[in-house]
């Protein structure tokens, strides 16, 4: 069996294959770029506008926009972290417009009252996924995630859900690594903090 | 170590980035202190429950149907590069 380390190599090889021929003009390779990213696109996408026509819309820009500016792509970074900025950028255009009172940015490092100390210190049930049946989960899981400013939001699903790195991240989103490390650790603990209510063990009588 | 300590090296902990003696006392901080370690072992099922959750996925027929969208705006785009070249 080939080591692992070679698997990855071949997959990064191949994938600067598709993007040099998508480059030169082949639609097919770009296709196949598509494929393999659009998944990922959408469901960055859908976490950050958190509507599910948005995502659509967000998911076919994206990718148009990427393959009109692939001439300028340089291959420093991964296709996919490229790919990754321009989704985050357009999603959040489109939460701008959405929200035109009030201005969504990744800058913004909402600073609310103690927002990193936690305060439900209860332990949880050991499956609290198992308390309630998926849809129900769903709804928690969304309406919790929905209550996160948009810029941890963004940082939450870009590192912990997709797995980018913590550099990846941070060269995805233009912010440096301490800056996505501190939006990491608040989104961390503000979804958790909010969960508690939901996953907290039962009082035994 | 305190409990703030504790939090702010929380993330570089459960991302297994941290250097071997402050792993040591944030361990050591840890068989005490059960505020802090319920609140590492929550972090840890609310990172584990997102990750597994696949909220959003593109079901298939939405799958396609963006796919060509997006496939035949390429082609246009490209048909387009063609003329302004010729």
């Amino acid at each position: 069996m080939p080591p692992i380390q070679s698997r990855v190599t071949d997959t990064t090889t191949d994938e600067m294959a598709l993007v040099q021929a998508a480059k030169a003009g082949d639609v097919g390779a770009f296709e196949q770029l598509v494929k393999r990213y659009d998944r990922n696109v959408f469901r960055i996408a859908q976490h950050i506008t958190q509507n599910r026509e948005d995502a659509e819309d967000v998911t076919q820009d994206a990718f148009l926009k990427a393959f009109e500016n692939l001439k300028g792509f340089q291959e420093q970074s991964k296709f996919y972290t490229w790919l990754v900025r321009i989704a985050v950028n357009e999603a959040l255009m489109k939460l701008r417009r959405r929200r035109t009172a009030k201005t969504v940015s990744l800058d913004e490092d909402v600073q609310t009252e103690d927002d990193s100390v936690p305060r439900d210190v209860a332990d949880w049930s050991p499956n609290p996924e198992q308390l309630y049946d998926q849809a129900e989960l769903k709804d928690i899981l969304q309406r919790t995630i929905q209550g996160l400013p948009a810029s941890f939001r963004t940082v939450f699903v870009l590192r912990d859900v997709e797995g980018l790195s913590t550099e990846e991240t941070a060269e995805a989103l233009d912010l440096s690594v301490p800056a996505v490390k501190s939006r990491l650790l608040r989104a961390r603990l503000q979804l958790r903090d909010r969960l508690a209510k939901f996953f907290r063990r039962a009082k035994t009588a | 170590m305190t409990c703030s300590e504790f939090l702010k090296e929380l993330t570089d902990y459960l991302d297994g980035v941290i250097d071997a003696p402050t792993r040591a006392e944030l361990e050591e901080h840890l068989h005490w202190c059960h505020n802090c370690y319920v609140v590492l072992s929550t972090t840890q099922r609310t990172i584990q429950i997102y990750r597994e959750s696949h909220l959003y996925e593109l079901p298939d027929n939405l799958r396609d149907r963006l796919r060509s969208a997006i496939m035949s705006k390429c082609k246009s785009h490209g048909a387009k590069g063609d003329k302004e070249k010729a």
